[in-house]
């Protein structure tokens, strides 16, 4: 066999092999949230490496190597999973760099982090100013976490004493001009209302780039044709104009009536209306 | 118009509503949502029939303006 044949084949198998075992090993490997982990990616790769193109290397001493590297962080993590001591061995504990908006000086020594090094890792969380930090994490990973001060992080609607709809996750229906069927089954809606959903919005399936059901069963769809111009879902907005009208009408008809019975049965049905209005806003409001 | 038409008039308007809330609530994938969708309509509903019931006394008065 010749040489360039035999790497090649040794390329194909090892990339197979390579492949399988971070499958194996699972998303935490790719992530490499541990140092751990870190180390044992490079060192497989290597191995793959020095397998491929060293053609005196045994193929199977590789496999071996390879298996082994691999199965150590596996048990590593079933250790650590249960004992809280050796996690912290394995994986590393956060240093804490900024606490109560100071900076710890002393920890940035330990790590060996320059001051630049900690305003540059600010800067990629966005904050250009330590006052406005409360408290900020290294995570054994090499990020920063950063917890800003009360009165710098975004407004939230339980700040502003809000109420807002709960909604669930849309689901993706149409892809590329294709129906899905699982999302369409999982909110419990057949191909046939999909269809007429779309020939209530004018267009053809094939059309279609992305269609997505929101938490109200509202469709909303992406055309392939950007000139075309879709009508957003205005049955929510609608129903809130109306109980709006109606409410109006009730207490125009309590000012109107001379009639005291029927005086306060309108007036009493409109607050009743305008109640009903106030809680239900949230959801029907876009 | 009459007051009994224009009466009669938002009276099937929230009828409308009501029913539009019921189909809202149905389609509404969240637990809260379709809960308050529902109580948002029987309040509705009873609004519905508190007005139903001005409506029978309009007709007695307005004796020339009959609908349903």
């Amino acid at each position: 066999m010749p040489n360039w044949l035999d790497v090649v084949i040794r390329s194909i198998l090892f990339m197979i092999i390579l492949f399988l075992i971070t499958k194996w090993l699972g998303k935490k490997q790719i992530s490499q949230l541990s140092f751990f982990e870190y180390v044992n990616g490079i060192t497989i790769g290597s191995i793959g490496a020095e397998v491929v193109t060293g053609l005196e290397q045994k193929i199977s001493l590789g496999i071996i190597a390879i298996i082994t590297c691999a199965a150590i962080p596996f048990l590593a993590g079933l250790l650590s999973l249960k004992s809280k001591g050796f996690r912290g061995f394995i994986e590393g504990k956060g240093s804490i760099f900024i606490k109560d908006g100071k900076i710890m000086e002393d920890n940035l020594k330990k790590e060996r982090y320059s001051t630049d090094e900690l305003l540059e890792l600010l800067r990629k969380k966005n904050v250009f100013q330590v006052s406005d930090v409360e408290f900020a994490v290294l995570e054994p990973t090499g990020d920063l976490s950063v917890l800003l001060k009360k009165e710098n992080q975004p407004l939230t609607a339980k700040d502003l004493n809000m109420s807002v709809a709960t909604v669930k996750e849309p689901q993706t229906v149409i892809m590329d001009g294709k129906i899905l069927d699982e999302p369409l089954t999982t909110i419990g809606r057949s191909r046939r209302w999909l269809i007429t959903e779309l020939e209530k919005l004018g267009v053809t399936i094939d059309n279609v780039f992305l269609g997505q059901v929101n938490s109200y069963g509202e469709l909303t769809v992406d055309l392939y044709d950007d000139k075309l111009k879709v009508p957003s879902p205005q049955e929510r907005p609608l129903i809130l104009a109306t109980m709006k009208k109606c409410q109006a009408d009730l207490e125009s008809f309590a000012l109107g009536t001379e009639n005291k019975e029927a005086k306060e049965l309108y007036r009493k049905n409109s607050e009743k209306l305008q109640k009903a209005i106030d809680k239900v806003s949230p959801i029907l409001r876009n | 118009m009459t007051i009994a038409s224009e009466v009669k008039q938002c009276m099937a308007s929230l009828k409308g509503v009501e029913a539009s809330l019921s189909s809202l609530a149905l389609r509404t994938q969240d637990d809260e949502s379709k809960r308050t969708l529902h109580e948002t309509m029987m309040i509705v509903h009873e609004v519905v029939e508190d007005i139903k019931k001005r409506v029978g006394e309009l007709e007695r008065e307005e004796t020339q303006y009959k609908g349903f």
